[in-house]
This record gives C-alpha cells, structure tokens and sequence, in this order.
C-alpha cells in the first residue's frame, strides 16, 4: 500500500512543481530508514566477482540479523577496482569500498556498522551536506580519476538503482521530457539542439539538430527513431555502461527525439552480446510504460511513442545506418549507396532518424541546463562532453566523461594513472577499427572532432586502446586488418577482397620464411610496395564508413611506426616480442642433457642429435612454433 | 524450459519479414543452435525461401549451425584483450579441451567460440562460459578454470 502510495506521490512529482520538495524529503526519509548496500553489479562488476559479493553481503545480514537493503547498481566507471561496493548508513556519507570481493565483506560491513572506517580497501565518501564525514576517507570527487571529470551522460551510473524510476524521477528526471512535450514545438527542440552544438557521439560527429530537421521537413507522417545501441567497436563500452547503470536516461533521451522529430515508433538497436544490459533496458520500458511516460497520449498531449527492442546479431558494418536499416528489416545488413539518406527515406522507406545511445543521453541534461550552458563547455566546434573508455595497458581502466579539449595526456597520465609496471608509453589507440593511433608527440592535442581527424585518428565512439613498449604495432595492425576482413560485408570489391589482401600481407611480414618458396620473399616487399597504396584504393573506392575507414589502422602504424614495419621486412624481427614466428630457438648445450624429448616433438623434424649428446636446431627448418621450448624439462633452449 | 519450434511461433502473431532475425534468435537461444529442420520450419511460417533465410543466417556472426557444448566458452578477441594477450589465453584454451575454436568437444561438453568484444575491456582479457564472466584470465589461471566446469560436470 505504502509503495502504491508512493508511486502515485512520484508521479505527482512529474506534473507538479510546488510540493517538489516534501515529496522529495519523504523519499529520502524513507529511504534512509534502513542501511543500505550498493554492489557494483554492472558486467564488469561481475566480471570480477560482484555475485559472489553479493551473495556474501546477503548471508552476512542474515548472519548478524540486520535488516538493510541492498541494491544492484550499474558500474561507476572504474572498472579495474571492481567489485565496487557502496555502504550507507544513518547520517553517514555514503563510503565506497574498492576491490570488496566475497572474502573481504565481513571485514568491511562489520567496521561500518560500528561506524569506523576500515583500514583497507576505502575507495571514497560521498559528499553529501549535511551528512557526517567518515574519518579517514577521501572524497570521490576529490581522487585523480574523478576530480578532471565532467559527468553528464554518467551523472547517475553506479550511483542509482537502475531498476528503480522513481529514483530516476526524484533526481530530476523525466522533468526535461514533459517540460518539452508540454510547452515546445518539435521544431524549437531541433532548434534548441541545433544550437547547442551536441555532435553525433557515435563515430560520424554530424550535427543533431541539423539532422533532425531534415527527417521533420519531410512531407512522410510516418517517422521512426531508432536508438543505436549495436557499439561493435571493440573497445568501447559506455553504450553498454550507460544501459545498465541509467536506462531511464536514456529512454528520456529517446522520448525528447521522438517527440523532436514527431515520430510515434522508437527503436534500440542492441547487442546481443549485452544480455544484462536488455534485462535492464525491458524493466525501464515497462516501468516508463506503468508510469504513462511511453504509450499513447503521453501526459495528456497528443505525443504518442511505442518503444521496441530490437536484438542485433552480431554485425560490426550494422554500425552502418543503412546497413542498421536492412538489419531491423529482417535482411541483410548490407549498406545501400546514400541519397536517399535515411532522414529522407530509411525503415521500411519512411524517414528514419538514427542516434547513438551517448547522443541521446545527453539531451535531458541540454534541455535540463539550457543550450548556452551546453555550449559553453568543450571547444569551438565540440560542443559538451565525451565518454572515453580507457582499456589496454594502463594503470585505471574504465570509463571517463571529461570535457572536449582535455588534452590526450591528461587522460591517459593524471586521470587513469599512467602505464603501469615502469614501461614505456608507445601509443594509444583511439576510435577502434576505424581510428588510428596517437604517439608521444601528439598527447597534447585536445580531444575533440576536428583535431583528432587532423593526428591521423578520428574519434569514433571513444574507445581508447593504450599501449607500451610491449606492444608490437604491426601485430596491432595485423589484429585490426584481421577483424575487419571478416566483419567486411562483401558487398564492395575492394573492401572485400582489398583487405583480405593486406591482411595477408601483413601476414606474411610477420611469419617465418617457409622453405622451397621462392616467391616469399616477394610477397615480404609488398610491405613495402604495396599496403600503403592499397589502402588509398579501398579509402577512395567503398561505398560505407566501415570500408572508407577500413585502412586506417594500418595506414596510420605505417605513418608513425614505420620503423617497426621496416624492422619485421628487411630484418625479419619483432623487437616487441610478440610476432611469435620471428623468434630464433637456440638450445643451450651445457645444460641439454640429450633426452630427445624436443627431436620427438618438433612438427618440423628441425632438431638434430643422438640421446644423451647436446641437440642442435637447424634454423632453416625450425618454424618458431615454441613447442620445444615448452616440453624442454631442463631450461636448455632460449629465445634469442 | 526448452520451447519448440512452434510454441516460439505462436508469440509472433502478426509475422512479417521483420520478424525473421528475432524468431531465429528465439530459436537459437531455445535449441543452442539453427538446424536445417527447424530453419525450414520458419521458412514455412514465414513464407521466405530456405536458400534466403540461410542467406540471412550466415550474414551475422550470432548464428551458429552446429550444436553447442554444455559449457560454452566465449573467448573475447577485442582490441584490449588482444592487447594483453587473448590470442595466447585462445590457444591454451585449444590446448586443454582439445578442439580449435569454432568447434565442439566430442563428448559435446566443451565447445570454443571467438566473440569480437563483450564489453568488458576494462578487466581484460576476458572469457565467458555460458554466460558466467571470468576477468583478467592469464594462460596460468585457465587451466583451473577449465578444470572447475570438469569436476561440475562428472559430478
């Protein structure tokens, strides 16, 4: 009874602003009856043993015969802490704990319950006025990490229940969305966008509002918007995040563009590979759809919007709008030439407006704050904030919300800590399959479109890749080249067949002479002769972004790290280490004591030498395959 | 738990083209895999040509065309776990259950698939056995892991 009442109070909230506050207070009396616990249950968060966290929390309760809550949250962003645990208890701040596995719960909530702060694993407080300070804690905000963060799209991410939308609503969502479809015209919200400067967050950077104003002028009634939610990218997962941690945010968002292009049908185009982030994504909709924020006459306006989830199976090229059209359809997802652009004419040939998910989330806090404010962070032509995802080699993984302009350095060196383990810092890769890599001597460009299309990288959806002095970068290319061929629709000759050639390139550079094959040789110097070239032809000659920008990896390791390429052509070396096939085997023999073990196991039958006497490798034989340097029972073979 | 073929069917009622990749998804999630029956089947629900469905099935990596074992090992090859060694975790994982990737063990309890990113690249690499995250895997730590899903299974 209580919970209905509350639900209608929330509700309330919505449409009337005078009794704001009591409502609000009543929330957080209630809330605050009992002790809460927040497990960071993101899929990071699991990924490194949040169910067993929880688990451990839950028999710790019953243990002791505490009575408290606990919440799954979505994921804070810094997922090499994880798992993230989060106490709140009576007129305390709220403490977070940091790498809180199963055998450490006991530990912590016993200390927290006698209100003292653990000696191990404290993360950070909360500041929150006028709640009591815990001794020995510093301020989330106030760590490196977070301190040169600007969070918009994050704000609530592993703060909030993401299954909860009346904590969604008493943070001040949902506000933007009836203030818009009760006092604007979708034409002023394009507008208002428009002036902004909010730039498309998944890879292309076209403006939205400007976008939005061609599927609104056309003369179709039909329109649809479809959510992109496929981050095929590898190495990026703020969508992912973003899902999970506030789906509310980001439904919001796809109401406030439905209701801008006037279109009655939304749909998410999600992952299947993101199982939690669905799960998470149907509770919203049927707790938006309970609450009258989906459905027909929303909030008593003749503002109708039906949202569906669509599952993608798998495509990187359905990152492709067209491509992401034919997908839904029930085909291929093959890209078709452009015009007719999707605004004119795109599912099922009505007008159709595609937007990714971080595009999105951003709009309540742009109508929330106003498009000046808007404006007014970033760089001239970047409007706003961007979501990074920090992976690799580097001390802190996770994801980051910094404003545009925040220099590269900055991001990798003061946010996320550094390269760990005293290596070197070689280059970050940014913008996934399509981006390219940064060196040393471009870590002080400011992060926005423009300058980063001007180092040789784009930024993509933000998907960083860092990398040290261990990393091979032909290998990097290789990886790259090796993804994309397979990911290639087939649909364009070049692309097609185009890449797999360079793949086998770069193949052939990183492998072993074979014996009796003369054309080797040959082929290694294609290297040289020919991927630059090639790469040109599939830029210029694919019809979609995913074969435009297929080269860009390999084109922008050949442009920085074109000593390395030269290094595995003429030298037949990989001073990283990595290209397993250019290793030299060499067997030491003051310790081989003939045991022959290595001679029966060589595939290639390129060990010689009679039992109880020193063996010998012959080089032109051996491929590197490493099998008798793993069976060699006394450490006699070395990799020179 | 297992739904057939035509109870899957009976929740699209109104089916169109549209609906092909979601009813073959459902179909996939039920039996583990798309088999020859049951793609006819939805050629015959749907009123598209088998040669098209397959032409539609092929396409996306999701779809698989032979069984899946008991436990089935997601190996993640995106560009952060390539960059802290997947391919060597990949191969070790070859190692142990014997059969390359793509395939299934004979006894049907293993089998190896390649995803192209799970989204989890802050704990990489990564593996997920049916679905059950496993962070920061090194080529050490796999063969328990491996061994752990053995001794479920002979129990």
């Amino acid at each position: 009874m209580q919970e209905k009442n509350n639900k209608y109070k929330i509700k309330e909230l919505l449409l009337n602003k005078q009794t704001d506050n009591v409502i609000i207070e009543d929330f957080y009396k209630q809330k605050a009856q009992k002790p809460i616990i927040y497990v960071g249950s993101g899929t990071c968060g699991l990924g490194a043993g949040a169910g067993k966290t929880y688990t451990a929390v839950v028999s710790y309760l019953e243990k002791n015969n505490i009575d408290a809550e606990i919440i799954k949250t979505g994921c804070i962003g810094l997922c090499s802490s994880e798992p993230l645990m989060d106490i709140e208890i009576e007129g305390m701040n709220r403490i977070s704990f940091e790498f809180a596995t199963a055998n450490k719960v006991e530990e912590i909530l016993s200390t927290v319950f006698q209100k003292e702060t653990p000696k191990s694993n404290v993360l950070g407080q909360f500041n929150s006025l006028p709640l009591k300070k815990w001794d020995n804690a510093p301020f989330i905000n106030d760590l490196p990490f977070f301190k040169p963060q600007k969070r918009i799209v994050l704000k609530n991410c592993g703060i909030v229940d993401p299954t909860s939308i009346d904590e969604y609503i008493v943070r001040g969502g949902y506000k933007s969305l009836i203030d818009t479809i009760k006092n604007d015209k979708p034409f002023d919200v394009c507008d208002e966008i428009e002036k902004s400067g909010l730039r498309g967050r998944g890879g292309g950077g076209f403006k939205t509002g400007t976008k939005w104003k061609f599927a609104l002028n056309s003369p179709v009634e039909q329109r649809y918007l479809i959510c992109n939610a496929d981050e095929g990218d590898p190495g990026a997962f703020m969508d992912r995040a973003v899902i999970e941690g506030d789906p509310h945010r980001l439904i919001e968002g796809i109401a406030i563009a439905a209701f801008a292009i006037k279109a009655d049908t939304a749909y998410v185009y999600i992952r299947a590979e993101y199982p939690l982030a669905i799960e998470r994504l149907i509770i919203a909709i049927e707790k938006a759809e309970e609450y009258g924020i989906l459905g027909k006459n929303i909030f008593g306006t003749s503002f109708n919007l039906k949202l569906k989830i669509k599952k993608g199976a798998g495509a990187f090229v359905c990152g492709e709008e067209t491509a992401l059209i034919h997908s839904i359809e029930g085909k291929r997802g093959m890209p078709r030439p452009r015009p007719p652009f999707p605004a004119e004419s795109g599912l099922f040939e009505k007008p159709t407006i595609i937007n990714n998910v971080e595009t999105l989330s951003n709009l309540p806090s742009i109508i929330e704050m106003g498009y000046e404010k808007f404006a007014a962070m970033g760089t001239e032509n970047s409007k706003g904030t961007k979501v990074f995802a920090l992976s690799g080699k580097v001390a802190l993984t996770g994801l980051v919300e910094i404003p545009m302009g925040t220099t590269v350095r900055d991001i990798i060196f003061n946010i996320a800590g550094g390269i760990p383990n005293d290596k070197k810092f070689k280059s970050v890769q940014i913008g996934g399959p399509s981006g390219g890599c940064i060196t040393e001597e471009n870590l002080d460009i400011p992060v926005d479109y423009d300058s980063l299309i001007e180092a040789g990288a784009m930024m993509g959806s933000g998907g960083l890749v860092v990398m040290d002095e261990d990393t091979c970068m032909v290998d990097v290319a290789k990886f790259f080249m090796d993804f994309i061929q397979r990911e290639s629709c087939g649909k364009c000759i070049p692309c097609r067949e185009g890449t797999r050639r360079m793949l086998e390139i770069l193949q052939d550079i990183t492998s072993k002479p074979v014996n009796n094959d003369k054309h080797q040789a040959l082929r290694r110097f294609k290297g040289v002769t020919q991927l630059e070239k090639l790469g040109q032809v599939i830029k210029e000659t694919s019809l979609c972004g995913l074969g435009q920008t297929a080269p860009n990896p390999v084109l922008s390791t050949i442009k920085w790290f074109k000593n390395e390429y030269e290094e595995h052509i003429f030298e037949r070396v990989c001073s990283a280490g990595v290209c397993t096939e250019l290793r030299t085997f060499v067997i030491d023999a003051q310790n081989c004591t003939g045991c022959t073990i290595c001679a029966r196991k060589c595939p290639t039958d390129a060990i010689i030498g009679s039992r109880k006497n020193a063996h010998y490798i012959i080089e032109d034989k051996c491929i590197s395959c490493g099998t008798c340097f793993d069976v060699c029972k006394f450490d006699a073979i070395s990799i020179s | 738990m297992k739904k057939n073929v035509e109870s899957i069917f009976e929740q699209y009622p109104k089916s169109g083209r549209p609906d092909l990749i979601p009813l073959l998804q459902d179909v996939q999630e039920s039996y583990g895999w798309l088999s020859e029956e049951n793609v006819v089947k939805v050629s015959q629900f749907l009123d598209i040509p088998v040669s098209n469905i397959f032409g539609v099935a092929t396409f996306y990596n999701q779809f698989r065309f032979q069984p899946v074992g008991e436990y089935h090992i997601q190996v993640c090859r995106g560009t952060a776990c390539h960059v802290l060694g997947s391919s060597t975790v990949l191969k070790e994982i070859e190692k142990q259950i014997k059969v390359k990737a793509g395939n299934t063990t004979k006894d049907g309890v293993f089998s190896i698939e390649i995803v192209a990113c799970i989204g989890a690249c802050g704990l990489a690499p990564v593996i997920s056995v049916n679905g059950e995250f496993h962070a920061k895997v090194t080529v050490e730590s796999i063969k328990s892991i491996i061994d752990s899903y053995k001794t479920i299974e002979k129990k």
